[in-house]
C-alpha cells in the first residue's frame, strides 16, 4: 500500500497543535508525554487500523488502547480527526460535564476503546479484548500503548505473561520509550533496563524502533501482524515533548500545562495557530 | 436439620448449566479452580476457561477486557484477594467504566478455618459496597447461592457475590425459591427484635430464634442477601414495628451489613442496634467452629445481643 509520507506528516503536526492548545485551554493536563506519541497515534488512526468512526461498536473493529492514559490529548485528537466527534469537542478537555474526560472514559467518548489512567490497567484489559478475539476467531487485531515509567507497575508483567502464555499473537503492544517519568529519568526512578532482554525473556517478539519515523513503524506494525504465536511489543524510542523545543526531553513537561505565551511559541514552531 | 453445602459447590454446578445456556460465559480463575469450583466449568468447557496464575490484578483487568468485547466474565478467586489484591483494578476498569464483570469469590469469612488470618477476608463486603455501580451479594445457602449466580448472569454490571468454604445448611427449597436482587427475605416474622444476618449467619440467626422462643420472645429474621442496594424498606419496617435490631454477618462489625444497616436506621428511624461479627480483628486458624464462637459468631451471641437490646 502506498503511504502518503505528507499527509501523514501534516496529520501528526495537526495533532501537536491540537494537544497544546487542548491542555492550554484546560491549563491543565499532559503535553510532554502526548506529545512524544503523535506518530504512533498517526499511523494508527491513519493508516493501518481497520476501524469506522460511523460505526464505533463494530464487532470486527480493530481496537486502541491508550494504557498510558494521562497522554489522552493525543488519543482525543486523533479521534476527532478521524472523525468520531467534532474537533470542537477539544477545547472543552477536563471541563465540567465534557465529553473528554481528563483521563479516558470508555462509556462517555465516541472511540475510546477503555477507561484508563491508572497505569498499567490498560495493558492488562488488552489482554481480555485480545483473548476475546480469539474466542470468536475474529481477525482483528488489538494495540496498546504503554509508557517507560508504566511498566514499573507489577500488573504490567502480570499482563505480559499472560499474553505470551496464550499465545496472542493479535496484540501488538507499544512503548513510547521516551526515558523520562515525573520524578526524573526511569534510569534514575526505577531502572527498567535491559528493556529488548525483559519482554523476549516474557515471550514476546521485540522490535525496536524510531517512534518518529512513520516508515519505521509502518514496518514495525506490519512485522507484528505477521509474527505468529507471539504477542509483539515495539519498544519506541521517542522523545517528550517532541516537536516543541522548550518541551522537548525535559521531565518538567510531564504534566504541566502551556501558558498563554508558552502556546504561542509552541503553535509557531509547529506551524500554525490551529 | 437439613443437608449441608457449601455456596461454592453451588456456584460451580451454576456455572456449568450457565456455560450451557449462554455461549458468552467465560469463566477465570487464579490457580484456585479446584477450591473455587470455577474447575467444573473447566472440564466442561475448557475453551472457555481461562487460568491466569496467582496474578489477581490481571485476573480482573482481563475479565474487564473480555466484558468490553461482549462476553459474560465469571472472575474468581479467594476474597481476600479478589477483592484486596484487585481492589483497584475492581474499581477502575471493571466498576468505573460499569463492565460486565461477575466477580464470584470464595473462603470468604473466618470459616475460612484453618488457613488462617491472611486468608480471612473480613472486610471484603466494605471494600466492594464502597464503589460505585457494584452489586454486593451474600447468599446464605446453596440454593440462594445457585439463584445469585443465576442473576448476576442476567443483571447488567458489575456484581460482586461472596461465597465461603465451607458446608452450610440448606435453607431454602429449590422448587420454591426466588431471588430478587435487593430485596431482604423476611423468613420468620416476630415482635420483639429483627435479627438482619447474611451469609452463614443467616443459619445462626434461625437458631437463636428458636433459643428466643424458648423464653418467649419472637424474633423477626431476615436473610438480606443483597449488602448493596440494600432493601431499606424492609429495615425500616423492621425499626417501626419490632423497635430492636440486630445484625449478624461473617465479617467486620466494621463497614459491613452492620454499617449498612446502620446507615438506613440513623437516617430513617434510629432505633437501638447491635452489631454480631468480628470485633475489629484479624481471624486466626482454626476449625470454622470454633473460630465462630472464639469470635462471637455464634446462635448464643446473637441471643446475647438481643437480651441487651430488651
Amino acid at each position: 500500500m502506498k503511504v502518503d509520507f505528507q499527509k501523514l506528516e501534516s496529520i501528526a503536526a495537526q495533532i501537536r497543535r491540537d494537544i497544546i492548545n487542548m491542555t492550554a485551554a484546560a491549563g491543565s493536563g499532559h503535553p510532554g508525554g502526548s506529545l512524544s506519541a503523535a506518530e504512533i497515534l498517526t499511523v494508527l488512526y491513519f493508516h493501518k487500523m481497520n476501524i469506522d468512526p460511523n460505526n464505533p461498536k463494530w464487532e470486527d473493529r480493530d481496537k486502541f488502547v491508550l494504557s498510558k492514559g494521562h497522554a489522552a490529548p493525543v488519543l482525543y485528537s486523533a479521534l476527532a480527526r478521524r472523525g468520531y466527534y467534532s474537533p470542537e469537542e477539544l477545547l472543552k478537555l477536563r471541563k465540567i460535564d465534557s465529553m473528554l474526560q481528563g483521563h479516558p472514559d470508555m462509556k462517555g467518548t465516541p472511540g475510546v476503546e477503555m477507561s484508563t489512567g491508572s497505569l498499567g490497567q490498560g495493558f492488562s484489559t488488552s489482554i481480555g479484548m485480545a483473548i476475546a478475539s480469539k474466542l470468536d476467531q475474529r481477525r482483528n487485531r488489538i494495540y496498546v500503548l504503554l509508557g517507560d515509567g508504566e511498566i514499573n507497575e507489577g500488573i504490567v508483567w502480570e499482563a505480559a505473561m499472560s499474553a505470551a502464555h496464550y499465545r496472542l499473537d493479535n496484540l501488538t503492544a507499544i512503548l513510547d520509550y521516551n526515558g523520562l517519568q515525573i520524578d526524573g529519568p526511569n534510569k534514575e526512578v526505577m531502572g527498567i533496563e535491559p528493556l529488548r532482554e525483559k519482554w523476549e525473556s516474557f515471550g514476546w517478539h521485540v522490535l525496536e524502533i524510531d517512534g518518529h519515523s512513520f516508515k519505521e513503524i509502518i514496518s514495525a506494525l506490519d512485522e507484528a501482524e505477521e509474527t505468529k504465536n507471539k504477542p509483539t511489543i515495539i519498544i519506541a524510542k521517542t522523545v517528550k515533548g517532541k516537536g516543541v523545543s522548550f518541551m522537548e526531553n525535559e521531565v518538567g513537561w510531564h504534566g504541566t500545562a502551556p501558558n498563554t505565551e508558552q502556546r504561542e511559541i509552541a503553535l509557531k514552531e509547529l506551524g500554525g495557530e490551529e | 436439620m437439613a443437608d449441608k453445602k457449601a455456596t461454592r459447590e453451588a456456584y460451580g454446578e451454576a456455572l456449568v448449566e450457565l456455560g450451557r445456556k449462554n455461549k458468552n460465559v467465560v469463566v477465570l480463575d487464579a490457580d484456585l479452580s479446584k477450591s473455587t469450583k470455577t474447575s467444573l466449568f473447566a472440564k466442561e468447557y475448557p475453551e472457555r476457561f481461562f487460568q491466569m496464575g496467582i496474578a489477581e490484578q490481571n485476573l480482573m483487568g482481563t475479565a474487564a477486557g473480555l466484558a468490553a468485547s461482549g462476553k459474560i466474565p465469571f472472575a474468581s478467586t479467594f476474597a481476600m484477594f479478589a477483592t484486596g489484591r484487585a481492589f483497584e483494578i475492581i474499581r477502575n476498569s471493571i466498576c468505573y467504566p460499569k463492565l460486565n464483570v461477575k466477580i464470584c469469590a470464595t473462603h470468604a469469612g473466618i470459616t475460612v478455618g484453618e488457613d488462617g488470618a491472611s486468608h480471612q477476608a473480613l472486610e471484603d463486603i466494605a471494600c466492594m459496597r464502597a464503589i460505585p455501580n457494584m452489586v454486593v451479594i451474600n447468599p446464605a445457602d446453596a440454593v440462594s447461592a445457585k439463584a445469585a449466580i443465576n442473576m448476576a448472569a442476567e443483571y447488567k454490571g458489575p456484581v460482586y457475590v461472596r461465597l465461603g468454604r465451607a458446608k452450610v445448611p440448606v435453607i431454602y427449597d429449590e422448587n420454591n425459591f426466588k431471588f430478587e436482587l435487593g430485596k431482604g427475605i423476611q423468613i420468620k416474622d416476630g415482635n420483639d427484635v429483627t435479627i438482619i444476618a447474611t451469609g452463614v449467619m443467616v443459619s445462626s440467626a434461625l437458631e437463636a430464634r428458636e433459643k428466643l422462643l424458648a423464653e418467649g420472645i419472637t424474633a423477626r429474621i431476615i436473610d438480606m442477601h443483597t449488602i448493596k442496594p440494600i432493601d431499606k424498606d424492609i429495615i425500616i419496617k423492621a425499626a417501626k414495628e419490632t423497635k430492636r435490631i440486630v445484625t449478624a454477618e461473617e465479617h467486620n462489625i466494621i463497614g459491613g451489613l452492620g454499617s449498612a444497616v446502620a446507615e438506613v436506621l440513623s437516617e430513617n428511624c434510629p432505633v437501638p442496634l447491635k452489631r454480631i461479627g468480628v470485633k475489629d480483628s484479624f481471624g486466626e486458624s482454626g476449625k470454622p467452629d470454633q473460630l465462630l464462637k472464639k469470635y462471637g459468631l455464634t446462635a448464643a451471641d446473637i441471643v446475647s445481643a438481643v437480651k441487651e437490646l430488651l
